[in-house]
């Protein structure tokens, strides 16, 4: 594939900028946890399910230990004592703390033994998504997967048996992966809603029984279509790391997770997002799921030509926590995306120089191209015409998860035929497409070389400034998405709990190292 | 019957224009629940007929798959409409440029306006509103940020009712802009009359210019919900400052 001249060292150094900026968050929040953080780990132990009003049962128990101040030592060893104690499964324990007849306590007696008890119990846990992740593997292997650009279809009507009807027509079509979009407003509860649900708005509730049938329809379209599809949902908003383990427990592929996103787009917390993306993207990286990021967000809302150079900054800052986190190179799947104004003389050019800078400074990732939406009209037919360039560009450029443009984008959620329409658009452009970037070169001295090297020199100089400053300080002074965030402010801010010296939770460290190697999808 | 026949003083009849005026010539598509065959394509015809068009051509099917087919028509209208007879329900206002908008605040109110805006509720979409407010507008034109005489302030997505009155309460503000974009299953509306109806609840729904704005509003439907004026696509911070500004004069005269 051709490509551009890329001044190695200043990559290594926006690299390294990149690296000491994670570090800095990572000591600045290293003390605290979250509540969603102790949920998740209360999930991972077995408990789910809601009360008569419909609360979760781990918001039960994590409220019960915050009311007693306990939750400073973690969630995860009262409740082993007790589970202990009364000779109770997690669940019993939950169901006991959730009707008053069980009070939680800071574990007397022997601490080592029920430390011990815990890591038994959460080796259980790690078994069963490590059986997900091989079940997995050996579907691709069996079945092979999509080639890139995999296609990547959305699916929103609310309803999880409607979306299953529009997720398997969509696999039959060609479809690789499917997206289920979440309701408008889940990613602002603090609780993750239970059971089949049929009423969203925008999308449908991420719940751990939806993940289940999602994923068991897309087993049976994928058995029927000799291709493995990828599951993907939302790991983003106050519950991050809930999502992510129902994602692990029911074998989901893929997550949009973002280290930033939440701060930014939701106004969530800063300290809590960056616990929460810590934790959740730990449990990805075992769970062996490809993330996506959001740095597509930010030219929704600036300037994609002017603030290109943000989208490589924040990807580089991404890479690191996830690289932090024990996620691979190859499950990074960095986000941007094909928003410059059609307006503007030679924007197809930018759009190329931006897309194959990004190609060549995260070789191994599998990055995430997302379609027209700021420039979409009800103009359809140019609608159509804008995605047609889209994809141009993705096969043009290697592009590895290939979100497909809607030509109704600015009108509604996507018809049937709408996804049709676009599916034959894509396949039409890389299949006739395929080789092109082969046989061209880009000129030294000529204008996609001179844009790319334009961004990387911004780039550089971007994180040089941020690695000054830190992180908090940057979204302060809106350099991402010209949106700017308290420190202090943001939702969830109550849900960050100071760690006590006897915190434990066992999860992080069994968790470390993610996944063994198995086939990702990979642009390589 | 021709145009000609049945055409009064006023009437002004039209129909779709293909290449000859009066063919009555229009292009559509359709998805229906049917396997793909002939079947279904004859199914597809009489859809169009049922639409009450005559000459239906299918001139694409497709399957979709799962039991669905796609479909592209032609076929021609024979009935007209009177377009004398039709009313269009729209903003009264001037579109004025941002520095005539800015001259106009110094000379009939003598201090700077206020305007809040947020996507309210649900809506975590904030395209709209940023292309509104944002210093940057959207397509060449500067959002409100950038008029001099204008302190606006954008709250952002999933802005509860409550806390948009509130913040509106304590900014003081002169007008409030809404925007909503997600419109699935209507959950818009719910969302535009808990504003409503919290500010008149509130007792200021009289002292604000209250707009809305996304894809899917019209000022008719702004109007009916009980909002000064609604704006649809291609409508720039111009023409929402230039409404607001006219409206609060307006106001004092009468």
């Amino acid at each position: 594939m051709t490509q551009l001249i890329i001044d190695q060292a200043l990559v290594d150094k926006a690299r390294g900028s990149a690296q000491n900026i994670a570090r800095q968050v990572k000591q600045a929040v290293d003390g605290m946890t979250t509540v969603t953080i102790e949920r998740a780990s209360l999930r991972l132990l077995g408990i789910d399910g809601v009360d008569a009003q419909g609360a979760p049962m781990v918001n039960i128990v994590v409220e019960h230990l915050l009311a007693q101040d306990l939750l400073g030592q973690g969630a995860v060893t009262p409740v082993v004592a007790a589970m202990e104690r009364r000779g109770m499964t997690a669940q019993e324990v939950a169901s006991a703390v959730a009707c008053g007849a069980l009070v939680l306590t800071k574990p007397d007696g022997n601490r080592e033994a029920i430390k011990n008890k815990a890591l038994q119990l959460a080796g259980e846990a790690c078994r069963k998504i490590s059986a997900n992740r091989r079940q997995r593997e050996e579907m691709i292997q069996r079945l092979g997967k999509g080639s890139a650009p995999q296609l990547y279809l959305i699916v929103a009507t609310g309803n999880i048996y409607e979306d299953i009807k529009q997720a398997t027509a969509a696999a039959h079509q060609g479809a690789d992966i499917i997206a289920v979009i979440r309701t408008t407003g889940q990613s602002l509860l603090d609780y993750v809603p239970y059971g089949a649900t049929t009423e969203g708005f925008g999308g449908t509730y991420a719940t751990q029984e939806n993940f289940r049938l999602m994923r068991r329809a897309l087993d049976a379209a994928g058995e029927a279509v000799g291709r493995y599809i990828y599951l993907t949902n939302y790991c983003s908003g106050l519950c991050m790391p809930e999502i992510a383990v129902m994602g692990a427990l029911e074998r989901l592929d893929m997550m949009l997770n973002d280290s930033m996103y939440g701060i930014i787009f939701r106004d969530i917390n800063m300290r809590r997002t960056f616990l929460d993306q810590f934790f959740s993207r730990r449990v990805n990286a075992y769970a062996g799921i490809i993330i996506n990021t959001g740095e597509d967000n930010y030219l929704t809302t600036a300037d994609a030509y002017e603030q290109a150079h943000t989208v490589l900054a924040s990807q580089l800052i991404n890479e690191q926590f996830a690289l932090m986190s024990g996620l691979k190179a190859e499950r990074i799947g960095l986000g941007h995306a094909f928003e410059i104004n059609p307006d503007s003389e030679d924007g197809f050019l930018w759009e190329i120089a931006h897309a194959q800078l990004i190609r060549q400074v995260f070789p191994q990732a599998p990055l995430k191209y997302m379609p027209p939406t700021k420039y979409m009209t009800g103009n359809i037919f140019k609608g159509q015409v804008q995605n047609t360039l889209f994809n141009a560009a993705s096969v043009m450029t290697g592009q590895t998860i290939h979100l497909l443009g809607m030509m109704t984008e600015a009108i509604h959620t996507p018809l049937l035929q709408d996804r049709y329409l676009a599916l034959e658009n894509a396949r039409y452009v890389f299949h006739t497409m395929r080789h092109l970037a082969d046989e061209i070169e880009f000129k030294p001295t000529g204008r996609i070389q001179a844009r790319a090297n334009e961004v990387l020199a911004q780039t550089v100089q971007m994180l040089a400034e941020i690695e000054q400053i830190g992180l908090m300080e940057a979204i302060r002074r809106k350099m991402f998405a010209e949106i700017s965030r308290q420190p202090d402010g943001g939702k969830g801010v109550a849900g960050v709990i100071n760690k006590n010296d006897d915190y434990y939770n066992p999860f992080p460290d069994l968790m470390q190292g993610g996944a063994s190697d198995d086939t990702a999808t990979n642009s390589n | 019957m021709t145009l000609q026949q049945t055409q009064t003083d006023a009437a002004c009849l039209v129909r779709p224009y293909g290449d000859t005026l009066d063919d009555g010539v229009v292009q559509f598509s359709f998805t229906l629940p049917l396997p793909h065959d002939e079947l279904a394509c004859e199914a597809a015809r009489a859809v169009g007929e049922a639409m009450g068009l005559h000459e239906v051509s299918v001139s694409c099917s497709r399957d979709l798959g799962q039991g669905f087919s796609f479909f592209v028509l032609y076929g021609k209208m024979t009935t007209s409409v009177d377009v004398s007879r039709l009313t269009v329900n729209k903003a009264e206002f001037e579109t004025m440029k941002k520095e005539a908008v800015d001259r106009f605040i110094q000379e009939h109110f003598g201090r700077k306006l206020v305007f809040v805006g947020a996507c309210i509720e649900t809506d975590a979409h904030t395209v709209g509103i940023d292309a509104i407010m944002n210093m940057k507008g959207y397509n060449g034109h500067k959002g409100l940020e950038s008029y001099h005489e204008i302190q606006a302030v954008n709250l952002g997505a999933q802005v509860g009712s409550d806390e948009f009155v509130a913040k509106a309460l304590e900014l003081n503000a002169d007008a409030l802009l809404v925007s909503q974009i997600v419109t699935q299953k209507n959950v818009h509306l719910a969302n535009l009359t808990r504003l409503v109806d919290m500010l008149e609840a509130e007792g200021v729904r009289d002292k604000l210019v209250l707009v809305v704005g996304g894809p899917r509003i019209s000022h008719e439907l702004a109007k009916e919900l009980g909002y000064d004026a609604g704006f649809g696509p291609n409508t720039y911070a111009e023409d929402v400052a230039s409404f607001v500004v006219q409206e609060m004069k307006r106001r004092e005269r009468s």
